[in-house]
């Protein structure tokens, strides 16, 4: 009798908790999730209904004026271009630079390793500072190329931890002892066995320096000046944030008047298009985000 | 016979001093480089003459900052803000991730873990460009809320200097709340259930099973993550303060490293030294605090960073 009647308190205790619960995660949901329905929804709305603060939350006076007045203005395009080139090589790059030295940080072989993981890990914590950075790549003379983009960030030390201590813990030593029986040297070995064995830690590193490549608009901003050089962000930030859609330089009348008209709806449509690409890698990359962050987590 | 060990694990293993090169190269030449160049804190930098060839002043810089007029109100926009941050934002992730492991429907759990991770994704420029937009008083989603509850027009947030703080910590948790409860989820995934089990069968409630199994698990990595932070405490984002910034929250928004960039890099003012000088005192402090709360830790919970 009395059990029952504790076993039916517990019940109620859990109930309440899973009610709480269940209206806190659709908070975060809506507090998440609204401010992007809105920015989609606003994008296709018409500028007056904008602009006159009618969009709640569906699309209203549907149209796309916002992505025409987009495709017809060329510095868009052109940064556009220019951030998936950034993107690509610079990606590239940083696996490229990540794996020479996750492979043999990896290794018992090697001597000096503790040394050697200091060397990289303290440039985490202590770096020089904006001012000695610019000198350097000033007196590099990469100011307003295009590497300046790809060479300062082409060493990430988190990356490459990440996946030392992926290939440390996933790769036993067996492997290797085996394929160096057979004649099997360093490069051949983590080109053939380590690179395919390691494919969940490669997406997850060049998610994470894909995205970061997308979206930096720092570095530009420091070294770069020349426009045809600019990457998204940059406009974006224009754009965006110091309200500089210059109307006056448009030559065609027509555009002109619609991007009076659309200006905050371009500004909607611009941040979706901006934004769709680093999205649209997302759900396959899904799969490997716990497991990237748990690696990286564990110190060493 | 010591030397012909090493030469053979030379022969055996060069290749492995080869790769190392590269990343070796690109760490001194962008991070050990840089750092040579801090001198010119301590000097009176000239572009002719280089930074090996200017003069030395001593602490001048050093100085010149602490008696600047604004030296107070930089030290405290900086620690106000990071503390904030801290503060405020540390807790939400740990939070969110046990009432996510909790909650007994997997497909809505789904739901909102894939939604809540997508703004980690989304740049700085357009987080600030969204933020503008949406608190807009007349155009924007909440301003438009706002004057639809209550009638009348939301003030202009960003023109507000004491709503800085608030707009600026609640949007880095808009952000990264979703993304930063990941890895406590992973840390829960290794919970064994038969300690939920054996708890279940004592007659203990999901809520005092959440309290005494789920949060001591996550408690070492909450601990190695509050380290983390508060080593770069004094570090806060100079990208999305910066974007956030205009001439009516300027004395409450204008941090350390905002102010480093405007001193040293734009245009007008140049001045090498002194803005090196500022950047290396916020770095040390930034040193000192992680040692700090890394010693501290060690000693309270034996969880450390190094």
């Amino acid at each position: 009798m009395s059990s029952s009647s504790i076993k039916i308190k517990y019940c109620t205790a859990d109930k309440v908790y899973y009610t709480i619960s269940g209206i806190l995660l659709t908070l975060v949901l809506i507090a998440v999730a609204y401010p992007i329905i809105f920015v989609v929804s606003a994008s296709f709305s018409s500028g007056s209904a904008v602009s006159s603060g009618k969009v709640l939350l569906w699309p209203v006076g549907f149209n796309l004026d916002g992505y025409k007045a987009i495709f017809r203005k060329d510095d868009i395009w052109l940064s556009y271009l220019n951030t998936i080139k950034y993107t690509l090589v610079g990606t590239l790059f940083n696996l490229f630079v990540c794996m020479c030295g996750a492979y043999p940080l990896s290794r018992r072989e090697l001597k000096g390793r503790g040394p050697l993981m200091f060397l990289f890990a303290f440039t985490m914590y202590f770096g020089g500072g904006m001012i000695p950075t610019y000198l350097l790549i000033n007196q590099l003379r990469l100011i307003n190329t295009f590497w300046v983009m790809v060479l300062p960030g082409a060493l990430s030390v988190y990356n490459m931890i990440v996946m030392r201590t992926f290939i440390q813990s996933n790769i036993p030593n067996e492997l290797y002892e085996a394929s160096s029986m057979d004649g099997c040297s360093h490069i051949t070995f983590l080109v053939r066995i380590v690179l395919p064995l390691s494919k969940a830690v490669i997406a997850v590193v060049a998610l994470f320096s894909a995205v970061g490549h997308w979206n930096t608009y720092f570095n530009a901003m420091l070294y770069l000046n020349d426009r045809t050089r600019m990457p998204l962000q940059i406009i974006l930030r224009e754009i965006l944030i110091m309200n500089q859609i210059d109307v006056t330089s448009i030559s065609d009348p027509e555009l002109a008047v619609m991007l009076a008209n659309t200006a905050d709806v371009l500004k909607y449509s611009l941040i979706v298009v901006a934004t769709v690409p680093i999205l649209c890698i997302y759900p396959f990359a899904q799969k490997y985000f716990a497991k990237g962050v748990m690696i990286g987590s564990i110190k060493g | 016979m010591n030397l012909t060990k090493f030469k053979k694990d030379y022969l055996r293993n060069w290749q492995l001093y080869l790769l190392l090169i590269i990343p070796i190269a690109f760490c001194i030449i962008f991070s050990y480089i840089p750092m040579l160049g801090i001198q010119i804190a301590f000097k009176k930098f000239d572009i002719v003459e280089g930074i090996w060839g200017s003069p030395w002043v001593g602490m001048a810089n050093f100085q010149r900052f602490f008696s600047a007029p604004n030296f107070w109100q930089l030290i405290r926009n900086t620690i106000l803000i990071a503390l904030y941050g801290l503060i405020a934002g540390f807790p939400v992730p740990i939070l969110l991730a046990l009432v996510l492991n909790s909650f007994p429907k997997e497909r809505y759990k789904k739901v909102v873990q894939t939604v809540s991770y997508m703004p980690h994704f989304i740049s700085t420029v357009v987080i600030v460009g969204i933020l503008m937009q949406m608190f807009n008083p007349r155009t924007g989603a909440l301003g438009n809320l706002y004057n639809l509850i209550t009638g009348t027009y939301m003030q202009d947030l960003f023109a507000k200097p004491n709503a800085f703080p608030h707009l600026y910590v609640w949007s880095g948790i808009w952000q990264s709340m979703g993304w930063n409860s990941i890895i406590y989820l992973a840390a829960l995934s290794g919970v064994d259930p038969e300690l939920h089990e054996a708890a279940e069968v004592d007659g203990a409630s999901r809520v005092q099973r959440v309290w005494h199994i789920d949060l001591p698990t996550i408690l070492p990595t909450a601990t190695i993550l509050l380290i983390m932070s508060a080593g770069s405490i004094m570090s806060i984002g100079f990208e999305k303060v910066y974007l956030m910034q205009n001439s009516l929250n300027i004395s409450r928004s204008e941090v350390i490293s905002t102010y480093v960039y405007k001193v040293g890099l734009t245009i007008g003012s140049g001045d090498f030294s002194f803005a090196t000088a500022i950047g290396l005192f916020n770095s040390i402090i930034n040193l000192i605090i992680l040692v700090i709360v890394n010693q501290t830790t060690k000693k309270l919970s034996e969880t450390s960073l190094f």
